[in-house]
């Protein structure tokens, strides 16, 4: 079924045509993080796609994978696009290495999620937290709630885990 | 009626040399035209047949791209009476220059058509505001933009800047050898007189303007504008009559990409750009290497595609990149002028097609600066590069043009003067 919602001003619509993404994020709705594992040859990928970029085979199960790894690379935004996003500035975007599968199946490779430095639960990072983040920051995904059957996945800082003693972060603050 | 076997099946490699670039037109580049696309669209291909000593009925072929925010062909050569034997419109940004040049010759040589025009027009200031504000930002989410625009992703600088971000890591990479990018292509915008922005700024003066997204200040960031640009693809030998020394095509790389297209940063490292990939389809096919090249045209959307795309393209070792765009090399007088124009950052933003333009008129040797014209209507070029002088660089024998859609796409082509 289609779903129509609004998160930060702007409108997300998931088409009921789109199947990989109703089950990605009716998935996170339910804050499970799941990703597609191909059933040939066994890699997981994302984002969700129809076929598998390693085999091209079609079938795909639902994988329960566990949501932390580390930050690859961000950008702090401080010039919003979206009218609703300039009440948060500065803000964080995260590329996150996944631990699962990376490193695999080449050297180069990491299952690359994208999402915002979030609090614990799920509200866009206040400035003092965006401060703290780099590249190397240890993360762990929560979800913010939108509307039935859609969550978004987010970032926040991993408490428990051991962090760098210096993130890599742009020289100019 | 059964056909008899006349069929050479074999492909060329490349077809070096056997086609050129013979006429070049622009509008005004503008903040607020005015005029539709299509009014813009017809003054820039008007501008290329004049400047090619063509008429409108000699142009069969014609190719443009857009984004669902400009003219389609038909409506352009209606309204210049030309009758087409060939058109497309493509979907398409930066990148699609140098990939539409290689169509161009593909068709000409399936005798498809005779000479092409390729045009660009957008109201990229006053309709669809390129940074995505606006109706861009208007658009619902959905579909694979829920993995990117709902975070608040969206822009091209937003898009790219975890590779600028990554290079910086990887390589150490300063913010101020980037900023050296704008710095001198606003010293060859000012001698210009075609430039939005012909006002020389300093690497001071880029790291002090605002952050709009890490690593990019606003001045690392390209002019939106309005305007049309339009080139004419036609055969060496029928280029031998036109008003101005033949521009050749040595070779073309069209929209080669890295691995996993529908999301590049699957797959690194993420520092590294299509280029990488190109590189080995551009240089081969145009018998020639970077050290070959005089003037180079490396886009420009930000500071930053200009040096990763002079990088990965091999005109320095990997990694380098800061060093080579900020030692002097790219200035005009330096080894290997880039963007003589002032490309996007400083002269107005057609994706792509207007540092082709540039190129073209560096190999006829008649950049439009402010040298006057002799008797003969051809200017003598003064090679004074100070504020407002010459921009013509002293050797133009050969460029290359790298053009960029993203870190994961890129299109390239080597021109030489015929």
């Amino acid at each position: 079924m289609t779903i129509k919602a609004q998160y930060l001003g702007m409108p997300l619509d998931i088409s009921e045509l789109d199947g990989e993404n109703l089950d990605y994020f009716r998935h996170c709705a339910e804050h499970q993080f799941h990703l597609q594992a191909c059933t040939a040859c066994g890699l997981l990928r994302y984002p969700p796609t129809t076929a598998c970029p390693w085999c091209a085979a079609p079938g795909a199960r639902w994988t329960a994978v566990e949501g932390s790894g580390t930050v690859h690379s961000y950008t702090e935004i401080h010039h919003a696009i979206q009218p609703a996003f300039r009440d948060h500035v500065p803000y964080l975007v995260l590329l996150v290495d996944l631990d699962a599968q990376k490193g695999s199946p080449s050297a180069d490779e990491a299952l690359r999620v994208g999402g915002n430095l979030a609090t614990a639960d799920g509200v866009l990072a206040p400035p003092e937290l965006v401060r703290q983040v780099g590249i190397g920051t240890r993360v762990r995904m929560v979800f913010t709630d939108i509307a039935p059957g859609l969550a978004l996945p987010q970032w926040t800082i991993d408490e428990s885990a051991r962090q760098p003693a210096a993130p890599w972060r742009y020289p100019q603050e | 009626m059964p056909l008899t076997g006349d069929v050479d099946a074999t492909s060329p490699r490349y077809l070096r040399d056997k086609y050129a670039i013979v006429g070049i037109g622009e509008t005004d580049y503008m903040r607020g035209s005015g005029r539709t696309t299509r009014a813009l669209a017809t003054w820039a291909v008007r501008n290329a047949i004049e400047d090619a000593g063509l008429k409108p009925g000699d142009i069969d072929g014609m190719l443009s791209y857009q984004s669902g925010d400009s003219v389609f062909s038909p409506f352009v050569a209606g309204d210049l009476g030309i009758r087409l034997d060939f058109y497309m419109d493509v979907f398409g940004g930066g990148s699609s220059t140098e990939a539409l040049v290689g169509m161009a010759m593909g068709v000409i040589e399936a005798g498809m058509c005779k000479t092409v025009v390729i045009f660009r027009a957008m109201n990229g200031y006053s309709q669809v505001r390129i940074g995505g504000t606006g109706v861009r930002a208007a658009a619902p989410v959905s579909g694979d933009m829920l993995h990117s625009r709902a975070y608040g992703w969206q822009s091209a600088g937003q898009m790219f800047s975890p590779t600028f971000m990554r290079h910086m890591h990887d390589y150490g990479t300063r913010p101020e050898q980037v900023a050296a990018v704008k710095a001198i292509h606003s010293e060859h915008a000012s001698n210009n007189p075609k430039a939005h922005y012909k006002e020389r700024v300093t690497v001071a003066e880029v790291l002090a303007s605002r952050i709009i997204c890490k690593p990019l200040h606003l001045l690392d960031c390209c002019v939106e504008t309005d305007n049309a640009n339009a080139i004419i693809v036609t055969g060496a030998d029928r280029a031998r009559d036109g008003r101005h020394p033949p521009v050749l095509i040595r070779g073309v790389v069209g929209r080669c990409n890295k691995p996993r297209m529908d999301m590049h940063y699957q797959h690194g490292p993420i520092s590294t750009v299509a280029g990488r990939y190109a590189r080995d389809i551009l240089w081969p096919n145009s018998g020639v290497g970077p050290e070959d090249i005089d003037v180079t045209g490396s886009y420009d959307a930000f500071t930053f595609t200009t040096m990763l795309q002079l990088e990965d393209y091999g005109f320095c070792k990997k990694g380098e990149g800061g060093q080579y765009v900020s030692d002097g090399t790219i200035r005009l007088g330096g080894k290997r002028p880039n963007n003589t124009s002032g490309g996007h950052l400083c002269e107005g933003y057609t994706h792509g097609i207007n540092m082709v333009i540039e190129n073209v008129r560096q190999l006829r040797h008649d950049a439009d600066d402010s040298c006057p014209a002799g008797a003969d209507g051809k200017r003598r070029h003064s090679y004074d590069y100070r504020e407002g002088g010459c921009r013509q660089a002293r050797k133009a024998e050969v460029t290359a043009n790298l053009g960029w859609a993203m870190p994961g796409t890129g299109s390239a082509m080597v021109m030489r003067r015929g």
